[in-house]
């Protein structure tokens, strides 16, 4: 199963290794991952995107939480919460089929960045699911390039 | 008082009442070993290895329970450490590391003898620091030796670059330490300890498997205390040995893979199974689905991450172990076990591991029979090597006092013993200290004969010398057809290829180990007879020098009990019939 497991830890260097290095001996690939301050500049949060089963995963998070710099360790899969991933998509586009692009982008809602002769860039930001599906929907016009951000998470309401 | 980093470094050990170091010195460390120079205060012991080093101050930790510091050069230096961290790692070892490394402004651009020494030891550390500001200094030590000593124990490592060393600031050193993500939890939760005290009371069968923890946290008392109020029988673990005396009647001796029969039935018998500070390790386990299957189980330990890691708990306490058993002992009901208590004689009288050694044979039991009748456990620290002579030790010798043994359980590091009874010493000078070696592992710090020499530490180093890297042997023998693959430590050139069976014309053993030791100029004794033993030790006990013992003992004597890897722990090899 699919876990967000959200880190709230010292802004120092090298706390990030020791994070990764928790995942990559137990052989997880971190799907996606985002570190920035907060509120606090003394403290970042990451959000961590990780495939794998329940139980390692507990493990996991309690050994994140036994790190010196580590401050807080949530796992909030199952929180109610606002996620949002950043993704910039450049696709072939000509006089011909722009318009047809513009619509998709239109009813994703959103955002055409850059125009070139023969390419279009847009900006898309949304859950994965949105992303993924209109990255579905532009393939078959050509995906020259593709940047995505890991996902950043906020659990709802005073929490 | 504006001091150099080096003086900050100096001042702050001895702040932590820091009074050994071990370490070995190199250009990136130049300026600490020129503030050591004239402190009478804190002596450090020249090492002749950095693995030596950090082992014996990993020896020094777990023989007094203080925390052993060690410093090495960067580069070479600080990756001669690892090893002795891993070990100290996973066995929970208070320790503090320092290591030079290269200037600030030089990091990061393969300058000579760098490492990077903190991202190498991320792993294996329970915290690591690189300092970048000299101002950090009296900090950075105040919180490592914290780190290091609570909570669960563990190394911590202090990169300090060359340049860090010699720049000046103000000292002055903290009377806190206000470490926002670490707050280690010593009480445990009232109601489970209440709900345990309960399932003690209910148990018909209960047993204790404790562990390191419960020496870690000085808990050995409260332990006793629980155990004969309840009267509930005890096996510890390796790590755990000298948490309970094995002399006690209820006392199982040690569990797992070379635990003995009544321990291993014990277990898997129970109704109700008290972990703790243990953390259910392979090598005590053996096949997890058949651990205790069906027990109840209770685990006590500090650390949240081991609670239900490879078991399922009934009763979960996070906390301090004495803390926690101290709790545990008021409200538990004295209690006797009458039927429970004499199924363990029965299977006590029948334990091979009891049985006396065989007359006029020099075997390892034998040896180690002849330690224990010499010698007061209060009075003694026995560390070990790693393989047969390890187990041996552990079966063979009554442990009785917490900090008695010394072992490397949970990395299994050959060349550990040696080193760590130096450091033992260093901790103890007033008792006899002995290592119980393979003629393998010795040979892997056996350096260090001359800084045993050169401190004048009358150390014993107890060769049990099989001509081979016995376990693996035995491992051979069971499972791979006797096909002793780059095991025998006799084999020369001239053998034949595939050779399986030691022979009267085998080539003789190199080292000689007696010259050896005499070169280094300790003492050096061979005992190829079984009368002879006793005598030997004891010419060993009463030499101010250090003294390397060569007992050549049978060549394919194995460990048994043996429970094969993988399979369940009541399922034991008891000898070469079966
Ligand atoms: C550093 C290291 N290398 C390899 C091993 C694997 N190993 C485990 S026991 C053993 C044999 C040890 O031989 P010896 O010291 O003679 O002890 P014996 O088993 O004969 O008592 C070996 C090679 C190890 N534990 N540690
Ligand atoms: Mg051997």
């Amino acid at each position: 199963m699919r876990h967000t497991v959200s880190v709230l830890v010292a802004n120092k260097s090298g706390v990030l290794a020791r994070i990764a290095s928790l995942f990559s001996r137990r052989g997880y690939n971190i799907d996606s991952l985002s570190v920035g301050t907060t509120e606090d500049q003394e403290v970042s949060r990451i959000t961590i995107v990780v495939e794998g089963d329940e139980q390692v995963l507990e493990q996991v998070t309690k050994q994140l939480n036994k790190l010196i710099d580590v401050y807080k360790v949530s796992d909030i899969t199952n929180d109610s919460s606002i996620d949002r991933n950043l993704a910039l998509i450049k696709v072939q586009a000509n006089l011909d089929n722009r318009s047809e692009i513009m619509q998709i982008v239109d009813v994703f809602r959103g955002k055409v960045v850059d125009v070139a002769a023969n390419s279009l860039v847009i900006e898309m930001t949304g859950s994965e699911e949105k992303i993924e599906a209109i990255e579905e929907l532009l393939r078959p016009f050509g995906i020259i390039e593709l940047v995505k951000t890991g996902k950043i998470a906020m659990v709802r309401g005073e929490k | 008082m504006k001091l150099t980093g080096a003086e900050m470094v100096l001042k702050s050990l001895l702040e932590e009442g820091v009074e050994k170091v071990f370490g070995y010195p190199g250009g990136a460390v130049l300026s600490i070993y020129d503030v050591l120079y004239d402190e009478p205060q804190l002596e450090h012991i020249l090492t002749r290895h950095e693995q030596g080093a950090a082992h014996a101050a990993d020896g020094y930790a777990r023989s007094t329970g203080k925390p052993g510091v060690c410093i090495a050069t960067s580069g070479p230096g600080a990756t001669n450490l690892v090893t002795g961290l891993a070990t100290a790692y996973i066995d929970s070892v208070p320790m503090v590391a320092f290591t030079g490394q290269v200037a600030t402004s030089m990091l990061g651009t393969d300058a000579f003898q760098e490492a990077d020494i903190t991202g190498i030891t991320v792993p294996i550390t329970k915290h690591n620091y690189l300092v970048q500001d000299v101002k950090d200094i009296p900090r950075i030590i105040k919180e490592a030796f914290h780190i290091a000593t609570t909570g669960r124990p563990g190394p911590v490592l202090i990169d300090i670059p060359n340049d860090v060393q010699a720049d000046m600031a103000e000292f002055e050193y903290p009377s806190e330490v206000n470490l926002r993500g670490y707050k280690p939890n010593y009480s445990g939760h009232g109601l489970q300890i209440k709900k345990a005290s309960q399932a003690i009371e209910e148990a018909e069968r209960p047993v204790i498997y404790s562990g390191g923890g419960v020496i870690a946290s000085g808990g050995a008392e409260e332990l006793r205390e629980l155990a004969r109020k309840a009267q509930i029988p005890v096996t510890t673990t390796l790590m755990g040995l000298g948490a309970f005396p094995e002399t006690d009647e209820l006392s199982l001796g040690m569990l797992g893979m070379h635990g003995t029969e009544q321990a291993n039935y014990a277990i898997t018998d129970t109704d109700l199974l008290i972990a703790i500070g243990a953390r259910f390790d392979d090598r005590i386990t053996g096949k997890l689905e058949e651990f205790a299957p069906e027990a109840k189980v209770i685990h006590i330990d500090i650390d949240p991450a081991e609670v239900s890691k490879r078991v399922a708990v009934d009763i979960p306490i996070v906390g301090d172990v004495k803390t926690v058993l101290a709790e545990l002992n008021q409200m538990v009901k004295e209690q006797d076990h009458q039927e429970w208590y004499q199924q363990i004689q029965e299977w006590k009288e029948e334990s091979i591991v009891t049985q006396p050694p065989i007359a006029g044979k020099l075997t390892a039991k034998k040896v180690i029979n002849e330690i224990d009748n010499l010698t007061d456990n209060d009075q003694v620290v026995i560390t070990t090597e790693v393989g047969q002579n390890q187990m041996w030790a552990a079966q063979y010798h009554r442990y009785t006092q917490p900090r008695s043994f010394a072992s490397s359980g949970g990395l299994g590091t050959m060349g550990y013993g040696f080193p760590a009874a130096l450091g033992a010493q260093m901790g103890n000078p007033e008792k006899d200290v002995f290592c119980i070696a393979g003629d393998g592992s010795f040979q892997m710090n056996l350096q260090e004969l001359a800084t045993a020499v050169s401190y004048e530490l009358p150390v014993n180093v107890i060769i049990l010398n099989n001509h081979y890297l016995g376990m693996v042997r035995q491992w051979q023998q069971l499972f791979k057809e006797r096909r002793y693959s780059s095991t025998c430590l006799r084999k020369r050139k001239s053998c034949p290829d595939n050779c399986a069976a030691p022979g009267d014309d085998c080539p003789e053993m190199t080292p000689n180990f007696v010259k050896l030791a005499e070169a280094f100029g300790a003492v050096g004794i061979r005992v190829t007879e079984a009368e002879d033993v006793r005598g030997a030790l004891e010419r060993a006990i009463a030499s101010p020098k250090p003294v390397v013992l060569d007992f050549i003992i049978e060549e394919e004597e194995n460990v048994f009990p043996m429970v094969p890897a993988g399979g369940a722990i009541n399922n034991m090899i008891l000898g070469e019939g079966n």
